[in-house]
């Protein structure tokens, strides 16, 4: 779970991260008494879960309140990579001398934290790692003794950082570490930490992102989740326990299994069709959850026909049969369905279906196949 | 011969009093695995299984009774890193965690802690291992795979019944089916499970079946090229998924441009690894 910048930067303060002052608005008249309060300066910045920003012009900085108010209003109506901005930040502006990165995230190949600093700050990290690796600078964690101090000031003189900084770098390192671990991220980032003018260090920029099999530790944070900011389908999948994600072809999925889920769309482009969507029921699935999958897989207009792959184990195909006719009576459609039933009760679970005009197959090419020659032939 | 487990485990089953631990413990009791304790703080003292295995309060006071040298862990993903803990200190050398959704940052403690004692762990969020004919620890349906020379292991788990499956519809049979598991962490990777295969006897091919995600199976590809002697034949699932989404697993996404599927064909296929198109033709490739 991604969280927005102010989000993000609101936990890093908490740590001890010092951020510039400043509120969320999701208005104009909102953005322009914010810039009041904070007096001087501002920048307006839209708060949506995608990179890029500023290219975008969804960073703007203001001179004066009304400035501000006109920026918010540009900005509240655009729309950044496909996602419509409906918040903006609006923080006092900073003079800034140099830009840092600092990020901590879970390096999965040494499985633990790593830090990473870099004076090339304000741009994509990424980037820099590309074209120049020797700027980027790393200490690995051990997650049983945490972050250690001599590992940030490693970090800050590599960086080349004024040694009279590097207490507050410390500081500033050892809080981004706290936030992480203390809220279960799997990314923590500031991007840019400048150096002002008159010799602060600021986090500018935040971005965490949560590992969401933590997220029962954290209530509060759970709920930060912005809901206008995730396809409708997927939010309403997770809420059943479902895991689907959105697709642009039209042949719809239901399997169980995340592997096998992937498996199953491969397949499908393998014989030269093109998947709707992953979905994985997950394993032991109840007829309920069957049901509510097939109407969020029907509920995508593309969709022009649905083919089901169970691989019974913990998952009795007799069951998903079942789910598979709730389903039906409740969803009225004609798109053809293709079933694939093997494993555990799967003599029953064809029995079941039976009734039901749908066409089976034996093995996951055979169903693959059969799916895209019902679509031809409709 | 086989890897990891045969008929001599001796399997303790934590949360054996749960749903799915019960459940999972007859049915690897039926398969003829020697299920020979349970743990479920509270419960010390009842009966299960037709009151032939004893549940214990503690995983200490389990092995210290019944000599149990493997764990199976179905505890909630809430209380799994403290049943891991708990598991290695009482000195159990392979514990195999089913669990699904364990934080992350449980993971890199308890792999860091297991590392300095020396203990296997394998998964979590995995089906866990079945030794076709010996025994099985976790959830792979047993009736799905016959024994034979094929060493499997894979990060997913019902794409690897799929394989076995056809496989076993080949004629084909396993010397060891090992799921390590869909998490960006986890206690065991390709390389250890390689490195087990190459060294088994009863093992002559090998598949892997891997996903999108991180580049454990680019470090296999390099490991098979330099020290594996044995066929190695592949499948990697999620050709077809896009950049930045979690597809169901924690741990297979494609991020900032690695992990992706095409990267690990060729890597392994650059070191001679056939890997199939879709999993129905790996039996095929082995053939």
């Amino acid at each position: 779970m991604k969280l927005h910048e102010y989000q993000s930067k609101q936990i890093f303060a908490e740590y001890g991260v010092p951020i510039p002052k400043g509120r969320v608005a999701t208005t104009a008249d909102e953005a322009r008494a914010i810039a009041e309060e904070l007096g001087g300066r501002v920048v307006v910045k839209s708060q949506v879960l995608v990179g890029g920003r500023g290219k975008a012009g969804g960073i703007r900085l203001a001179d004066s309140p009304e400035e501000a108010g006109s920026l918010a209003t540009e900005i509240l109506g655009m729309q950044i990579k496909g996602l419509p901005v409906r918040k903006v930040l609006v923080d006092e502006a900073a003079s800034i001398a140099t830009e840092i990165y600092l990020g901590v995230t879970n390096d999965r190949a040494a499985r633990c934290p790593v830090m990473i600093a870099s004076a090339e700050g304000g741009v994509e990290i990424e980037e820099v790692a590309r074209t120049d690796p020797e700027k980027i600078h790393r200490v690995w964690i051990d997650p049983l003794l945490g972050l250690r101090e001599y590992q940030a000031r490693y970090l800050a003189s590599s960086i080349e950082l004024a040694r009279e900084h590097w207490r507050t770098f410390i500081q500033i390192a050892s809080g981004l570490y706290q936030a992480y671990v203390s809220s279960d991220a799997t990314l923590a980032e500031i991007n840019p930490l400048v150096v002002t003018e008159d010799d602060r260090l600021l986090a500018l920029d935040g971005k965490m992102v949560l590992d969401d099999n933590g997220l029962f530790r954290h209530p509060d944070l759970a709920e930060m989740r912005d809901l206008d900011e995730e396809e409708p389908a997927e939010g309403e999948a997770r809420k059943y326990g479902l895991s689907y994600v959105r697709l642009d072809g039209n042949i719809g999925c239901m399997v169980n299994g995340a592997g096998l889920a992937m498996a199953t769309m491969d397949v499908i482009k393998f014989f030269g069709g093109a998947p709707a969507n992953f979905l994985d029921i997950g394993g032991g699935a109840t007829a309920e959850k069957v049901a509510v999958a097939l109407e969020i897989i029907l509920k995508d207009a593309h969709v022009e026909a649905v083919l089901f792959n169970i691989f019974g184990g913990i998952t009795r195909c007799d069951e998903v049969a079942r789910g598979i006719l709730a389903a039906l009576e409740q969803v009225d459609t004609n798109v053809p369905m293709v079933v694939r039933l093997v494993g555990t009760n799967e003599e029953a679970g064809r029995r079941l279906l039976a009734k039901a005009e749908m066409i089976t197959a034996t093995s996951l090419a055979d169903a693959a196949k059969k799916t895209i020659a019902a679509i031809k032939e409709a | 011969m086989s890897i990891l487990i045969d008929k001599n485990t001796r399997v303790l089953v934590q949360g054996i009093t749960g749903r799915e631990g019960l459940f999972h413990a007859s049915q690897m009791a039926a398969y003829g695995t020697q299920v020979v304790a349970g743990v479920t703080p509270g419960k010390g003292g009842e009966w299960v299984l037709d009151g032939k295995v004893p549940v214990f309060d503690t995983v200490q006071r389990a092995v210290d009774t019944t000599g149990a040298d493997c764990s199976v862990i179905f505890v909630p993903a809430r209380f799994a890193a403290d049943a891991i803990l708990e598991a290695a200190d009482a000195g159990v050398q392979l514990i195999v965690c089913i669990t699904e959704g364990v934080p992350v940052q449980d993971m890199m403690k308890v792999r860091r802690y297991l590392d300095q004692k020396g203990t296997r762990l394998v998964g979590p969020n995995c089906p866990g291992i079945l030794t076709p004919g010996g025994a099985k620890v976790g959830i792979i349906p047993g009736h799905i795979a016959i024994p034979g020379n094929v060493g499997v292991v894979s990060r997913s788990g019902t794409l690897t019944y799929e394989v076995l499956y056809a496989l076993k519809a080949k004629g084909m049979g396993a010397s060891t089916c090992v799921g390590i598991g869909g998490d960006p962490i986890n206690g065991t990777s390709f390389i250890d499970v390689l490195s087990m295969f190459e060294a088994d006897p009863q093992t002559e091919k090998i598949v892997i079946i891997g996903e999108i995600g991180g580049s454990d199976e680019e470090r296999a590809a390099e490991y098979i090229s330099d020290h594996m002697t044995k066929p190695v034949v592949g499948f990697i699932a999620g050709q077809t998924a896009p950049p930045g989404k979690r597809m169901g697993h924690a741990g297979a996404i494609v991020e900032g441009g690695t992990g992706l599927a095409a990267d690990k064909i060729k890597a392994l296929r650059s070191v001679g690894v056939k890997v199939a198109d879709h999993p129905e033709q790996v039996p095929d490739l082995l053939a």
